[in-house]
């Protein structure tokens, strides 16, 4: 095991590298996923004709599928049809479209657990089915989707090593690409990255830790 | 739609169907005798116990599981002894999926009522009498639906042994694209079989959470 050589300076760049995108394409991915998550969770929960079990088949088949395969087929599989999106891009478009299906389930879940009693107090009180929903669930709602929201971007910001598939130069790649000079580099980059991945998904948990007691 | 590259390749893609399967329920099991360790490490009295279990769970819960799998991978054979894809892969799914497990059975124990642990160690149980007895056949029930979805998980996400070689539908997928040159028809097909797994277990966990609702 070589710390010192393993740390040195140009090493520790390329890793804050690779963590500078996987935090971009993190940040970018959770503001895309979750506000399209937001909108096709409301579409599952105010059953419109046709669009809801639409959305309903798309949810369900993304979840049920790799997200790994999903990067892969993005970047490698829709060129063919004529889809052909840069290496970052592909992997935003990927991670967003995958991550917004486990949301709008968290979202449509939170709805659905606001109380019946509220939805027609509003209503005999003579909002209307949107005021309704914009006024009365939606802030409830959201207060159950918190911790589930935090964790799920959490896990988002993990998977961003997934996109080491398509060659995304972020913090798992960079970190392969060190581990390969030397074989007495493996285990310090081991921890060193596991140390930088962490300190970052455990003060996202701090601040879920935070809301949660905010708004309970 | 290109048929003929499921027939000609059939063989190949069950033989990672079978890796993929082989995999993720070894890691299942794997995973729930160490999830279930952690989780009666994090609730015991003992207190360095309940400091391993909840320092466990949180290291893993906040790194990536290709990480994971990485240290499984890299780390023996940097300090002289090799772990081929499979068994790397296997293992780190075991122990990343293992931290979630503990979760969701220290949660399903924490729901079996105070009294019942209190009435067993009156009548005589010792304490691991009774959390083998008592506690755990009634907290297993709860359980289930949330283990249903780590197994879901664990199917998608083995499909990471491929960046460690690890012979599961991914891996074989990408030698079928390489000889086909149709990455999007061989993918396709990648896709068909993972939710052949998948959606059966979605389903199942659906129910099986309905008829807990409908208990309670």
């Amino acid at each position: 095991m070589d710390f010192a050589g393993a740390f040195s300076p140009a090493n520790l760049v390329f890793l804050m590298d690779g963590l500078y995108i996987t935090l971009i394409v993190a940040f970018v991915s959770i503001i895309l996923s979750f506000i399209i998550g937001v909108v096709v969770g409301v579409i599952r929960y105010a059953e419109v004709p046709v669009l809801s079990p639409v959305m309903f088949f798309l949810v369900e088949l993304i979840r049920n599928l790799p997200l790994l395969l999903i990067i892969f087929f993005v970047r490698f599989a829709l060129p063919e049809i004529g889809i052909k999106l840069g290496l970052i891009t592909a992997a935003i478009a990927a991670l967003t479209v995958f991550e917004a299906a486990m949301i709008a389930e968290i979202v449509r879940g939170g709805l659905a657990a606001v109380d019946k009693g509220q939805i027609e107090a509003a209503r005999s009180s003579g909002l209307s089915s949107f005021q309704t929903l914009w006024h009365i669930v939606l802030p409830q709602g959201l207060r159950h989707m918190v911790p589930p929201l935090v964790s799920q971007f959490i896990s988002l910001l993990k998977d961003t090593s997934l996109a080491t598939i398509v060659a995304l130069p972020e913090l798992m790649h960079n970190a392969k690409i060190v581990m390969g000079q030397k074989e007495s580099y493996t285990i310090p980059i081991l921890l060193m990255v596991a140390l930088m991945y962490f300190v970052v998904n455990y003060l996202l948990s701090l601040v879920s830790r935070r809301l949660e007691h905010k708004t309970v | 739609m290109d048929f003929s590259i499921l027939t000609n390749y059939f063989d190949l893609y069950l033989r990672g169907f079978w890796g993929t399967l082989l995999s993720s329920v070894l890691a299942l099991i794997g995973s729930f005798v160490i999830g279930t360790v952690i989780a009666v490490f994090r609730i015991t009295t003992i207190k360095a116990l309940r400091w391993f279990g909840t320092g466990y769970v949180e290291f893993i819960r906040n790194i990536p599981l290709l990480l994971v799998v990485c240290i499984f991978y890299y780390g023996p054979s940097a300090i002289g002894f090799t772990l081929d894809g499979f068994k790397a892969g296997t293992i780190g799914l075991a122990v990343y999926t293992s931290a979630f497990i503990a979760e969701a059975i220290r949660a399903g124990i924490m729901a079996v009522p105070k009294g019942q642990m209190e009435a067993s160690r009156s009548s005589g149980l010792s304490y691991v009498q009774a959390m083998v007895h008592i506690i755990l056949p009634q907290a297993i029930k709860l359980v289930i639906p949330p283990l249903g979805n780590q197994f879901i998980n664990l199917i998608k996400n083995s499909s990471v042994l491929t960046l460690v070689a690890g012979f599961d539908l991914m891996y074989f997928a990408d030698s079928i694209s390489t000889e086909t040159y149709r990455t999007f028809d061989t993918y396709i097909f990648v896709a068909v079989f993972y939710l052949v797994l998948t959606v059966p277990l979605s389903y199942g966990v659906r129910v099986w959470e309905r008829r807990l609702q409908s208990k309670y």
